[in-house]
């Protein structure tokens, strides 16, 4: 039984959520082929076989220096018809969730997509979703060979158990397609995506006014370099933040060990885009509010004294 | 410009969850049904291009029971010309034969454009939109926030991590909705009055059982009892011991 694990590279350097597709991976037993499309030798992939693949194959193609939707579609598609895989594991990142319809449609069968389980019965696939804004879990079970499965980002956390990590590169014949990425407007350097950092620091209207997210952004820069700010909709709507901060049913899942919630009211559309990280933290003046419902551990009070004294701890720890 | 717009009737984003006695489902007693928000954003881009084209019709069409006529009808009342339903027992658990019997309507029309939504906020698959793109053999950009469109020729921006993707492509194409790409409207009481009168037709469908089968609806894990660390200031030192000694997070 072999599982093809699809890795993500850009720029030519291999994405760290590979390392989470390779993990989950392997947890399925039998041998892990891990398949990345690059234009050439992809940096860091020989990695891979630390978290457990056999195999990694590098797909090269003229139009991979880009993500090239259909034309890396193809590529997989053509992979996994001629390999005898019993499951195909996407990342359910922006890439994933493009990409793996694409392939699954060409296979002839639907996507188990953002799963944060996936276990093996005797010869079945058993997947877990969450559905309905994260107010319900749905358990699946995948008859298609091979099964598409695409995983929640940041849920499987990756271990290491080296494998051979034997390389092979295969050039691959397939035209570059009718959709082509041709720029990427990259996000200031040192900025992180809620989406990927291990600790997200969201804000809301408890914020009161766009210039006091610096009180959280002192604080995402007193974690070194791991941590990014999030927000509720309600500052995206006004402007005060980007939506591509936005944590929630119409923005990001996230599932970082470390969520803080500032002056954020815990409404269920916001829940549906954290409930999953490991540890939550809220700071609300209000006891009463929602957050605290699904938080770990909950300061009551206001944020402007509370968040300043909890970025000097972080930064003596750090320190 | 003729364009395609499928919408999901799906539970109201403020939906308690109540499982169903099947295991399986959701029980549907008093819970209120709305047209998919993102799938919002794509009929409201539709009938902005439309507007701006000056010529041409938008069509939603939506798989669902007899009550999604509603949802069709929200749609015509926000000035979508006329509306198809898909008319099923229940929506398909596996999103490859929703997207099956929703190709299979499109397909024969020259559409220039076919828009869906990101995602359902309901099963949460995010592939109806490029499934049935590659059942058509059109190309697809999913999770469009900005979209500009000349001609045959159109350029899109989606979001990926730390930073945004510009992409061509050319129509016609299948196009999947984030929320950034535009406002959405609010129908007016004559939209209302007028969509009684636009056409909707219903069509039996059999959709297949495919691959996806659900074994169980399950309440989330409940999260276990948080606490209360303290209130202001002076209670943050307590709460960094416990993320370092107790939650390991530090
Ligand atoms: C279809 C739909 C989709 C949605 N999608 C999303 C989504 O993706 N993400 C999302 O976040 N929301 C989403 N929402 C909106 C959601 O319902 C809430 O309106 C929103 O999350 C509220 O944002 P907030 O918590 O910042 O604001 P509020 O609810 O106004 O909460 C502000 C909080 O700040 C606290 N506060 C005020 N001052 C202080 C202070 N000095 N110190 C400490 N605490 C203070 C208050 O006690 C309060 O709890 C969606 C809604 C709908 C209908
Ligand atoms: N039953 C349906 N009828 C019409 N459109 C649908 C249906 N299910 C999904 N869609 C469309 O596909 C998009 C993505 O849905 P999903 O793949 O289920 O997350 C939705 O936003 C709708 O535009």
């Amino acid at each position: 039984m072999t599982t093809l694990a699809v890795l993500e590279q850009r720029d030519g350097v291999l994405r760290k959520i590979s390392y989470e597709v390779v993990t989950a991976a392997q947890r399925l037993g039998g041998t892990v082929e891990a398949v990345v499309c690059g234009v050439g030798p992809v940096q860091g992939a020989d990695q891979a076989g630390k978290y457990g693949a056999d195999k990694i194959v590098t797909l090269t193609n003229p139009a991979f220096a880009r993500y090239a939707p259909e034309a890396c579609a193809q590529a997989l598609a053509e992979r996994a018809k001629q390999g005898g895989y019993q499951t195909v594991l996407f990342a359910a990142s922006a890439t994933g969730k493009d990409l793996a319809p694409r392939v699954a449609a060409k296979l002839g069968v639907a996507v188990a997509a953002d799963i944060t389980d996936v276990t093996t019965d005797g010869g079945d696939l058993l997947v877990t979703r969450p559905v309905y804004a994260g107010k319900a879990l749905l358990k699946v079970k995948v008859a298609s060979r091979p099964a598409v499965v695409s995983l929640r980002p940041n849920v499987f956390t990756p271990v290491e158990r080296r494998k051979a990590g034997a390389a092979e590169t295969v050039a691959v014949n397939v035209p570059a397609g009718r959709v082509t990425v041709r720029e990427i407007k990259t996000a200031p350097a040192g900025t992180l995506d809620v989406a990927e950092a291990q600790v997200v620091i969201s804000g809301g209207r408890g914020l009161k006014e766009p210039a006091n997210f610096k009180v959280l952004e002192e604080l995402a820069r007193a974690f070194g370099g791991q941590a990014a700010v999030g927000a509720s909709r309600a500052v995206v709507d006004m402007g005060w933040r980007p939506h591509a901060d936005q944590v929630g049913q119409t923005g990001k899942t996230v599932s970082p060990s470390l969520y803080i919630a500032v002056g954020i009211s815990g409404m269920i559309q916001h829940l549906a885009g954290m409930r999953t990280s490991k540890v939550i933290v809220a700071i609300n003046k209000d006891k009463d509010a929602p957050i605290f419902k699904v938080a770990d551990y909950g300061v009551v009070g206001d944020l402007f004294e509370i968040v300043p004294k909890l970025t000097e701890e972080i930064r003596k720890l750090h320190g | 410009m003729k364009i395609a717009v499928c919408i999901k009737r799906v539970p109201d984003s403020e939906t308690r969850v109540k499982i169903a006695a099947d295991g399986k489902t959701i029980d549907e007693a008093g819970v209120k049904f709305v047209m998919n928000p993102y799938d919002e954003f794509a009929l409201e881009e539709a009938l902005r291009r439309k507007e701006k084209a000056g010529s041409g019709e938008v069509v939603v069409v939506c798989l669902g029971p007899a009550a999604a006529q509603e949802t069709i009808r929200t749609a015509l009342s926000w000035g979508a010309d006329r509306g198809v339903l898909l008319q099923a027992d229940s929506i398909p658990a596996d999103p490859f034969q929703t997207a099956t019997v929703i190709a299979a309507e499109l397909k024969g029309t020259a559409w220039d454009l076919v828009l869906f939504g990101r995602m359902a906020i309901d099963d949460y698959s995010h592939q109806v939109g490029p499934l049935v793109a590659e059942l058509l053999g059109l190309p697809c950009v999913t999770a469009v926030s900005h979209l500009d469109i000349e001609g045959t020729k159109g350029v899109a921006e989606r979001e990926i991590e730390g930073g945004i993707e510009v992409v061509n492509f050319s129509l016609p194409a299948v196009l999947t909705t984030d929320k950034s790409l535009n406002e959405p409207r609010l129908p007016a009481l004559k939209g209302i009055m007028a969509a009684k009168k636009k056409p909707l037709e219903v069509k039996p469908v059999q959709a297949g059982t495919g691959t996806l089968e659900i074994v169980a609806l399950m309440p989330p894990p409940e999260r276990k009892e948080g606490k209360i660390v303290g209130e202001g200031a002076g209670a943050v030192g307590e709460l960094v011991r416990l993320l370092r000694e107790e939650a390991k997070v530090l």
